[in-house]
């Protein structure tokens, strides 16, 4: 069984925000609102700095602390891809689950149920790539089985450093970025 | 230096989260108070069996008050769901890794544990009841007349007050994306300071409501039974000293607590010293140790130790400071909990 993750090339990323606006017209996302978004660290004193620009979503943790408060089970991991969703129409709006999340990736739907990146699992279903990896100009996200050795998400963390964000929340993100 | 920024902006989340207002300190508090209150009234009602307190004051009629008091707990908590029409989602499972789902259906057991305990003394305080209700007033005297039963239902009552005082903070522990919460001690602190809530809760309702003799009839006898919540005697005044005695105890354990929390939390990691610093110098500082510290604990400690000593005379001022402070406690710990996170602490 599939286990997805996404890895991103932050070496390629120029924080053009395709991926911000291709997943609030794929999923209907309401106005004000983002499932992912552009993160710029910039480290250093001028003139010496370095900048990281990094897309950022959920990042479908394989130790999900959203999923473990939900009192309802309306957060769960999948069976297929493994990938943590939301079941609308189970949940109670308690918001638990958005003050569980050290990524600030979930949020509140102005329906009233919690909300969040699914990784397109109704394109990856289809085969497709989740839409902000099929729109990304440098060609800088990829998506695939972390638990197929031979997938090109693997080969690019075997073959480059890379680091993944909070790995001290002990929540096992499965969002990788290329350094 | 490091400089981020990030074109996120969604609402209860950015610029800091702020996912819970009112309603959730408000539930805290009002579940500690009903918590704190079980173990008395199942201590009251252990004693009734053993036959050393008769009367069994505060157990008549606080499970009433609780009843009532949990009622507006729960309404907060259902006023603060974004998705209430779902609300029915949580009795459909049951969840064992969520604190949220083990309160849910401990409070379905509370409620009824409240229930029974409450009707068991119905018929005494409201005999117009009783007549008409004969299956009231048999399972009251079934219980009532039986300590055996009697103790058993003080047990329920004190490990359910328990299970409750303790989930609140539980609830809020489990949350690793929190440094502020994540701490056990929040467990036994809220557990502590829903005994000492609940003690100044029962002694606030002896004075406001003092026995007198009940109504007659259908509409007087409802109101006295809803109003007269600690029955139709006044408690004596060693029952009165005894609550306050525990109350300092209470008070002075909620005490090292808070000492342990903020050492423990200054003695972790960086993220965890980081979330201490928000009441200690940090925006919530002031309400902490003086809303809650001081004028919650230090100032009723010192006047319920100057009134058991007889240097100054009875009243409800330290009552209603520890209910002030343990609402202060929840209302602290719930906002600025929210406000500390991993991601700020560790880039800072």
């Amino acid at each position: 069984m599939a286990r997805f993750g996404m890895v991103i090339d932050t070496r390629k990323c120029v924080g053009c925000m395709d991926c911000v606006v291709a997943c609030q017209t794929e999923n209907d996302v309401p106005e004000g609102y983002c499932r992912d978004w552009i993160t710029t660290e910039v480290r250093g004193t001028f003139p010496s700095l370095t900048m990281e620009i990094r897309s950022e979503r959920c990042n479908h943790c394989d130790n999900p602390p959203c999923v473990y408060c939900c009192p309802t089970g309306a957060s769960h991991v999948e069976n297929f891809g493994k990938t943590v969703q939301v079941t609308a129409n189970r949940c109670i709006g308690c918001k638990a689950c958005v003050a569980a999340c050290p990524y600030g990736a979930r949020f509140i739907n102005p329906k009233g149920y919690a909300d969040k990146c699914t990784f397109c699992m109704h394109r990856v279903k289809e085969g497709k790539d989740p839409a902000c990896v099929s729109v990304c100009p440098t060609r800088c996200m990829h998506f695939g089985d972390l638990d197929d050795p031979k997938s090109p998400v693997n080969e690019l963390l075997r073959t480059r450093t890379h680091h993944t964000l909070l790995p001290e929340a002990g929540t096992k993100p499965r969002v990788y970025y290329l350094t | 230096m490091l400089e981020i920024t990030t074109t996120r902006d969604n609402p209860m989340v950015d610029p800091s989260l702020h996912v819970w207002g009112w309603e959730i300190p408000v539930y805290l508090f009002v579940g500690g108070v009903v918590a704190g209150m079980m173990i008395l009234a199942g201590i009251a009602m252990m004693r009734i069996a053993r036959g050393e307190d008769p009367k069994g004051f505060f157990s008549i009629q606080t499970p009433l008050l609780g009843f009532m008091l949990l009622n507006v707990g729960m309404l907060a908590l259902f006023l603060d769901l974004a998705h209430p029409l779902y609300v029915w989602a949580v009795y459909l499972t049951f969840e064992p890794m969520s604190p949220m789902s083990w309160g849910s259906w401990v409070l379905l057991i509370v409620y009824g544990v409240l229930l029974v305990s409450a009707l068991i003394r119905l018929p005494d305080a409201w005999p117009w009841l009783g007549r008409r209700v004969p299956v009231l007033q048999k399972l009251s005297d079934t219980i009532v007349g039986r300590p055996g039963l009697m103790k058993a239902l003080g047990w329920i009552n004190v490990v359910l007050g328990v299970i409750l005082g303790i989930y609140t903070g539980i609830l809020l522990n489990t949350m690793v994306a929190r440094p502020l919460w994540n701490t056990t001690i929040l467990g036994p602190l809220f557990l502590v300071s829903g005994l000492s809530a609940g003690a100044a809760m029962i002694h606030l309702a002896t004075r406001i409501f003092p026995g007198r003799p009940a109504p007659q009839g259908l509409i007087g006898g409802a109101l006295a039974s809803m109003v007269q919540t600690l029955g139709p005697q006044p408690p004596g005044k060693r029952t009165i000293d005894s609550i306050i005695r525990a109350d300092l105890g209470f008070l002075a354990i909620e005490l090292l607590l808070i000492g342990l929390l903020v050492i423990g939390l200054l003695t972790s990691s960086a993220v965890h010293a980081d979330a201490a610093k928000l009441i200690l110098g940090g925006p919530y500082t002031w309400i902490f140790w003086g809303g809650v510290v001081l004028v919650g604990i230090l100032v009723p400690l010192a006047l319920q130790a100057l009134e058991l000593g007889h240097r100054i005379p009875h009243t409800v001022v330290p009552a209603v400071l520890v209910l002030a402070g343990g609402f202060a406690l929840r209302w602290v710990m719930v906002n600025a909990g929210q406000v500390s996170q991993f991601a700020q602490a560790a880039a800072g």
